[in-house]
Formats: C-alpha cells, structure tokens, sequence
C-alpha cells in the first residue's frame, strides 16, 4: 500500500514538470517550429517568468526586491507582462539576424540573464535564491497538477488556433520562404518579433509555474542544460511544427531523461565517476541519432487545410 | 591607474590570442560548412585535458604534451565530422547546428565522467612572476604568447603557400564557384576540421597553462570565440586573430568600470553592436 501511493505521488510529479516542459516546448514551437527562429535562449526566458513571479507573489524580504505578497494570478500576468517589454527588445535587436547569428545571440543573451541574477543581489538575493514560494490556492502536488494540466492544455488551443489561423499561415510562409513572403507584401520583421515575443512569454508562463511548483528557485536551475537544451531535445524529437508532437516530444524526452537516472545508478560507480555527465551524455546521444535517423520527429508536421479547399 | 591598465592590457593580450587560436578554428569551419560549430568550446576543454593525460601518464612538461593533444584533438574533430555531421550535412544548416550543441554536451559529459569535474592543474607549485618596474608578467605567460605566434604564422603559411590553403580559402569564399573548379570537398572538409580542432586544443592546452582545467572552461570561453568570429568577419582567419585580440583586451580592460562577473556580457555587447552595425565584420576584404 505504502508503495502504490509512493508510484502515485512520483507519478504526479514526473507530470507535473512534463506538462512545465510541455508548455516550454510549445513556446519553441511557435518560434522555430511555426516562424524558423532559432532560439537557444529559452533559458532566459524560463527565468524572468520564475524570478517576476517570485518577486511578486513571495512574503516581503528585507535581503532581495519584494516580496509583494501578490496572489497567484497576478504573479502569473506580471510575469507575462514584464517578459514582454524584455521580448520586445531582444527580439527588435535580433530581427535581422539569420539563424547561425539569432542562436549565438540568444544564447548569449539567455547566458547573461542567468549572470545578471547571479550577481545583482538586491532583485534576487544571488546565488542563495529566492524560497518560500507557495502553491496557489492551498493546492496540494495533486491539485497542482490538474492546474499544470490546465495551462498545457490552454496554451495548446490558442498556439493551434493561432497555427491554423492566417497569422501562423504566414508565419510558415517566412519559415519556408522569405523573399517570396517579403514579395506577398507582408512585413516580415513584425510578423518576426510578435512570434518572438508570443514564443517568450510562453517559455516565461513555463517558468512561473516552474517556480510555483518548485517553491525555491536559483540561478542554478537555469542553466543552458535544463532550460534550454532539453527543450529544443524534446521539440526536436516529438516533431517541429506539430504542437501535439511538441507535447508528445515534452512526456517522450523527459521518461527518457528520468530512466537515464535508473540506468547510470546501475552502471558501477568505479566506471562512472558523475552520475549526472553519465545521463546528459546518454541525452545527447540520443539526440544525434535522432538527428541522423529521424529529423523530422515522431510526429511530423502536417500543414492545416487551406480554407475553402477540401483535401 | 596607468600600471594597472597596462597589466589589464597584457592580460588581455594574453586572454585574446587564446581566442584568436579558437577564432581561427571556429571562422574557418563557418566558412567552409556554412554552420555555426557550438562544440568549439569543448574542442579546447577535450584539447587541455589530452595534453593532462600526456603530462600525468608519461611526465612530460605541457610545451611537449601540446603537439600530441592538437594531434589528439584534430583526429577526435575528424571523427566526429565523419561519425555525425557528415550525415546531416546535406539536410538543413541549422540540423548540424543543433547537432553541435549535442556534441558539445556528450564531450563535457565526456570529460566529467573520465577526469571529474574537479579544478586540476599541470603543474603545482606557485610560479614567482617577472617583475618589470611595477609589472607582473609569469614565464608561462611569454611561452604561450611565442607558441600562439608560432602557432599563427604556421596558419599563415598554411593557407597563403599550400595548394590545400588555397583550396580552403576558395571555398570559404566562394563555395559554388570553388566547386565547379574542381577543389576536393571532402577532403578540404577534412582538412578543416583537422586544422580547428588542432587550434582549439592548443587553445585550450594555453588556457590551461594560464588558469586551470574544468570541464566548463571551454564553454565559457564559446561566446567570446563567437564574438572574436564576427567582429573580425565569418570565414576570415587573419579577421578572427583581430578579433580575438580586440575581444581579449576589451574583456580585461571593462573590468576598469564594471564588475569582472560581467566579462562575458562585454565580449556579447561587441558581438552584437558589430552585427547591427557591420555585418560583414570590421576589417573588409577577401579573408
């Protein structure tokens, strides 16, 4: 008995961050699955969205910005709110850069968020962190899930709302072909920044409700591994321009992420020195076989009908 | 003041040749394969770490060890080139990119799981500096300054008086017109990875040398290479020296007015101020 309810209780938190990297991979999806931006910063975004709603929601701290004691969905929409501004400009400086430019900028960028809360202090008491952040609502893990689930699938709607709509139509034309697009007459640096922004403020609702569930978070957690390089594994896998592969990819990648730990904790310790190198080298093999074998996922995308036009 | 910007000055110096070494590896295969190569900095990590094995197993002083870890290291570039990106050359640039970021994390994997993720050094012991009126200059310091030179002329050479130079060159330039001419691509490609691979592991072996071995210390030193990669223009090996150096320097001197922690944001706030503004990096002309 005492078993059963301790599978249950993993179960609920394995789904609990397959749904938080469900979400995050959606955001990729709309930024390089939907529009072709290569942003390998998601780490940065992951970030601002747990820091602005730790800030807010948190009990006031003498050590660090806030708290402001906000309640839960205020965190939320604050988090979102303050992501778009930094969106914004990100994305304004970055709009012209092609891919190989666009991914050393983001990371570069996602590498100096994570640098700015390390060493500013006074907005996020450093490398220390920022704990005491509650679950909403006096929700256990359990509930916490059904709202997870939630937020994964609303976001699901409105991204393939906005996939099958004409804006993610042309978003695709961008993708696919650029002058052609340019030529159509459609502005393609503004049809850029809002998939960039849109995509941001995803990744930052991921990372609010990250910072939720966790209750404690640090610089520590952000790093390019976990924020970012899981994500794009998990895009990459389930199938880019697929939302539902996107979800499927997020549950795939993380079951596998979570038995590498079974399996290096099999493997003899006097062989395997870091148990932690072990499964990030087990992931990035996978990944290039994926790469090799499987470029375009487990679910491929499939273009929307045109409208008027039964196929 | 003028004591201490001077001693920034020649740190700097010293930091941008180890990025001009990366650099020159890094713009070449950007050049040639038209892809970004974010295992670059791990290159230099696995580079530091075969020249440890040489120094532990067999005793020998690192400036021996360096010949066999670039040898080491071009043949590893080699491989993987063959193993991975070689298969995916053809589909989509920004495959093999992502396939790099994995390469990246399996060689720091790679690394953790052989050497450990300890801090380790070549030689113990402190190493008095050279005092110079007021200056502090280490003997590794000047040994690593002649190699980078030594190293750079070599370079030089390369690509200005062999035909495999030359080729490389013409592709970087040029890839469809250097193909119609007849230039071997697979085997320039060869070469290529050959030649970065065997830079970033002296890069790595020097950065070693001056500070110590960790299994990050080539990722943190990517985005820098990056930046030294486009301020001196992609594809231009002499550019990337340039910009290695300017890099280098800058990183060291910003430390003037805001804080070291930031150093890196330095290196990224040229980058991106270069590719707004000159895109085609700072220094015009062919390479």
């Amino acid at each position: 008995m005492m078993e059963l309810s301790g599978l249950i209780s993993y179960a609920v938190f394995f789904l609990t961050l397959v749904g938080i990297y469900a979400i995050l991979t959606l955001g990729l999806n709309v930024q390089w699955g939907m529009t072709g931006q290569f942003n390998i910063g998601i780490a940065g975004f992951f970030a601002v969205g747990a820091y602005s709603t730790a800030i807010l929601s948190t009990d006031r701290a003498d050590n660090w910005l806030g708290g402001f004691g906000l309640p839960f969905p205020a965190g939320l929409v604050g988090a979102i709110l303050i992501t778009i501004p930094i969106a914004w400009v990100i994305g304004r400086i970055t709009a012209n850069l092609r891919t190989d430019y666009l991914a050393i900028a983001t990371i570069g960028i996602a590498e100096i968020i994570r640098l700015f809360f390390l060493n500013e202090s006074w907005l996020s008491n450093g490398v220390r962190g920022i704990p005491g952040i509650s679950k909403p609502f006096g929700l256990g893990n359990n509930g916490y899930l059904l709202l997870v689930i939630g937020f994964v699938a609303l976001v699901y709607l409105l991204v393939e709302v906005a996939r099958r709509s004409p804006w993610g139509r042309v978003l695709r034309a961008i993708r696919d072909n650029e002058p052609a697009t340019a030529a159509a007459g459609k502005n393609i640096a503004h049809f850029r920044l809002q998939a960039f922004v849109v995509g941001s403020c995803i990744m930052a609702l991921a990372g609010a409700l990250y910072a939720h569930f966790v209750g404690f978070i640090s610089p520590e957690a952000f790093r390019p591994l976990y924020g970012t390089f899981l994500v794009w594994v998990m895009l990459i896998a389930g199938g880019s321009g697929n939302n539902l592969g996107a979800i499927l990819g997020a549950l795939v990648v993380w079951l596998v992420w979570s038995s590498t730990e079974m399996l290096a904790g099999l493997m003899p310790s006097g062989l395997v020195a870091s148990e932690s190198a072990f499964r990030i080298f087990l992931i990035g093999v996978l990944l290039q076989i994926i790469l090799v074998t499987r470029p375009s996922g487990l679910l491929p995308e499939r273009r929307p009908p045109l409208p008027g036009r039964d196929q | 003041m003028w004591i201490e910007v001077t001693q920034l000055f020649i740190n700097g110096l010293l930091l941008g040749s180890i990025l001009a070494l990366g650099a020159v590896g890094a713009t070449m295969i950007f050049g040639v394969l038209r892809f970004a190569h974010f295992a670059h900095g791990d290159l230099m990590t696995m580079g530091a770490y075969f020249a440890l094995l040489v120094v532990v197993s067999l005793n020998l002083p690192v400036m021996v060890a360096l010949p066999v870890a670039m040898l080491m290291t071009a043949g590893l570039a080699v491989g993987i080139d063959q193993v991975v990106y070689r298969r995916i050359r053809r589909v989509q640039p920004v495959i093999l990119l992502i396939s790099s970021f994995a390469t990246a994390l399996i060689l720091r994997a790679v690394v953790q799981m052989i050497w450990g993720s300890s801090n380790q050094v070549y030689a113990t012991g402190i190493q008095m500096p050279w005092r110079i009126g007021p200056l502090a200059i280490k003997p590794d310091h000047i040994l690593i300054f002649c190699a980078a030179a030594v190293l750079v002329i070599a370079v030089h050479l390369f690509l200005s008086r062999t035909r495999m130079g030359k080729a490389m060159r013409a592709m970087s330039d040029n890839m469809n017109l250097a193909l119609i001419t007849g230039i071997p691509a697979d085997r320039v490609i060869m070469w290529t990875w050959a030649i970065g691979g065997a830079l970033a592991a002296a890069a790595g072996v020097f950065l070693g040398m001056d500070t110590r071995l960790h299994p990050v210390m080539g990722w943190t030193l990517l985005l820098p290479v990056f930046a030294a990669t486009i301020v001196g223009g992609i594809g231009r090996p002499y550019g990337a020296i340039f910009g290695g150096l300017l890099i280098g320097c800058a990183m060291e001197l910003s430390t003037l007015i805001i804080p070291g922690a930031y150093k890196p944001a330095v290196a990224f706030a040229i980058m991106i101020l270069t590719l707004i503004f000159r895109p085609q990096g700072i220094i015009k002309g062919a390479l």
